[in-house]
């Protein structure tokens, strides 16, 4: 369902992801996971039709999302790291511009929202604007926003970020269901190893861009000699804690970037 | 189409929603219209120009016109920020209905700025000469606020964040206004003036709307047309092309 071969994205001279290739199957739960900065996202990102790889090839249900864009974005539904609703209108509105969106009959929209705003405790807030919204609500509302619809592939990026234990056990559940059902193959990054160790069929482990290992939890457990998943992460990616924060130079380039072409 | 209409909504939503800033945005114009246009009235008299007040409005609700559609577009940058430009462009929706829903949506506040200025020109004491041409200046804000959320569109998706928001401010927004004629003549200057005013395609807007709503104008109103259809479609060719362009 998803393939990628020797994909690299470089950021001038920073390479994000580093010849990374990897196989999904139809009906999988894939966990992609990774210390902060490894190029979890940046895949996702050129995966998704964000971002423009520097080299290599990917296929969405054999469609490649860097030309057939406007195919591949069919395919798929996600949800990002980070926020991405409009605070300026309310829950309700932001539902219904994403069905709207995702070509979701009206019918279908008015049930499936309803259905899902009560799964997330959001449905008596409805017609609050969404700024007004705790970090958690809006972390919540972003997760029943991307179930509105259901895609061939889900992409699931840091989903459980900010959320309490029960929205959490929510969303697994709710992750599994679908893809039991409906057979959606879920693509998903997370920093909560018990969470992967759980719910994955297979993981793939990045660091500094390169994918450093692959299999299911088990098999990765055993080579690594570990008795948790955890463990294993960190004889594979070190102790060290990455550091994301920009140097003045990178700000620089950030100014310099906002004027060249293209913009990122 | 459902697209398109939704991301419309979405933009009128919002301008209705935000009452402080609709009063905050007729602040400017009632400053210009009412000191200027009172203030340099006598002097604009003494000239021989007549009212100073029946000129200036027509350029006053061009500028509105103008400054609410070049946000529009520029308002991009706040999706940015704020993630949701993330949510329209990876929907399975062609970019262009992305673009044409936000942009219809940022004429018609456009459109409702720039009436809401010509009432408040009403109030004080402005007088169209033909009120049945009042269609026809309200075509001319569309062909401005078309002209403009284009190329709002264009430089908003440019630009990675609001840090390059006061360069267009000073280096393109005010220059299209004080070039278009809004507040002079456009006639009697030198050459180097004349070039300028005549490049800016919001002269040709205002121009159009002193046709409509005076009567009079420096150009025929057909030219005034013309141009502004002409500099609208190139530009919104430019900005649907920065648009498709846009990686987050």
């Amino acid at each position: 369902m998803i393939e990628v071969n020797s994909l690299v994205k470089r950021f001038g001279a920073f390479t994000a992801v580093d010849d990374v290739s990897f196989t999904v199957e139809e009906g999988e739960i894939f966990a992609f996971l990774g210390p902060n900065g490894a190029g979890k996202t940046t895949t996702i990102k050129m995966l998704t039709t964000l971002l423009k790889p520097t080299s290599g090839s990917m296929r969405l249900d054999g469609l490649d999302p860097m030309t057939a864009q406007h195919e591949a974005r069919k395919k798929f539904g996600i949800v990002f790291q980070d926020p991405s609703l409009d605070g300026e209108l309310t829950a309700a509105e932001n539902m219904e511009i994403h069905g709207v969106l995702y070509h979701v009959p009206h019918k279908a929209r008015r049930q499936r929202t309803e259905e899902l705003l009560k799964l997330f405790e959001l449905w008596e807030r409805r017609n609050e604007l969404v700024k007004k919204y705790s970090g958690g609500m809006k972390r919540r509302l972003e997760i029943a926003r991307g179930f509105l619809h259901t895609p061939k592939i889900l992409f699931l990026d840091e989903p459980t970020l900010g959320l309490d234990p029960q929205s959490r056990n929510q969303l697994w559940t709710h992750v599994k269901s679908v893809n039991e059902a409906e057979r959606v193959t879920v693509f998903l990054t997370t920093h909560y190893m018990d969470e992967a160790d759980r719910v994955a069929h297979r993981i793939g482990i990045i660091d500094h861009g390169k994918l450093v290992a692959q299999g299911t939890p088990a098999e990765i457990k055993e080579r690594t000699g570990s008795e948790t998943l955890e463990d294993a992460f960190l004889k594979l990616t070190g102790t060290t804690i990455r550091d994301e924060s920009a140097s003045s130079t990178d700000q620089m380039r950030q100014f310099a970037k906002m004027w060249q072409r293209g913009g990122r | 189409m459902r697209a398109i209409y939704i991301l419309w909504l979405r933009e009128l939503k919002r301008y209705l929603r935000s009452r402080v800033q609709i009063v905050a945005s007729l602040g400017q114009p009632m400053l210009y219209l009412l000191v200027l246009g009172f203030g340099l009235g006598s002097v604009f008299q003494k000239a021989g120009m007549g009212s100073y007040l029946q000129f200036i409005a027509p350029g006053i609700i061009g500028m509105t016109v103008l400054f609410s559609s070049i946000f529009s577009g520029i308002g991009l940058l706040w999706d940015r920020q704020f993630g949701f430009l993330k949510e329209m462009l990876v929907a399975p929706v062609p970019r262009m209905e992305i673009m044409i829903g936000r942009t219809l949506g940022g004429m018609t506040v456009s459109v409702i700025q720039g009436l809401l200025v010509l009432a408040i020109a009403l109030i004080v004491g402005f007088r169209p000469v033909n009120w049945w041409h009042l269609p026809l200046a309200i075509g001319f804000m569309l062909a401005i606020s078309l002209v403009f959320a284009a190329l709002g569109v264009a430089v908003g998706s440019s630009l990675q964040d609001m840090q390059g928001f006061q360069l267009i401010m000073n280096f393109l927004v005010m220059p299209i206004y004080f070039l278009s004629g809004a507040m002079f003549p456009l006639t009697g200057q030198g050459w180097p003036l004349k070039i300028a005013t005549r490049i800016d395609p919001l002269s040709y807007g205002i121009d159009g709307m002193r046709a409509a709503l005076l009567g009079s104008s420096a150009f025929s109103p057909a030219t005034d047309i013309a141009v502004l259809a002409g500099v609208g479609v190139v530009l919104m060719v430019v900005g649907a092309h920065r648009f498709n362009k846009i990686e987050i």
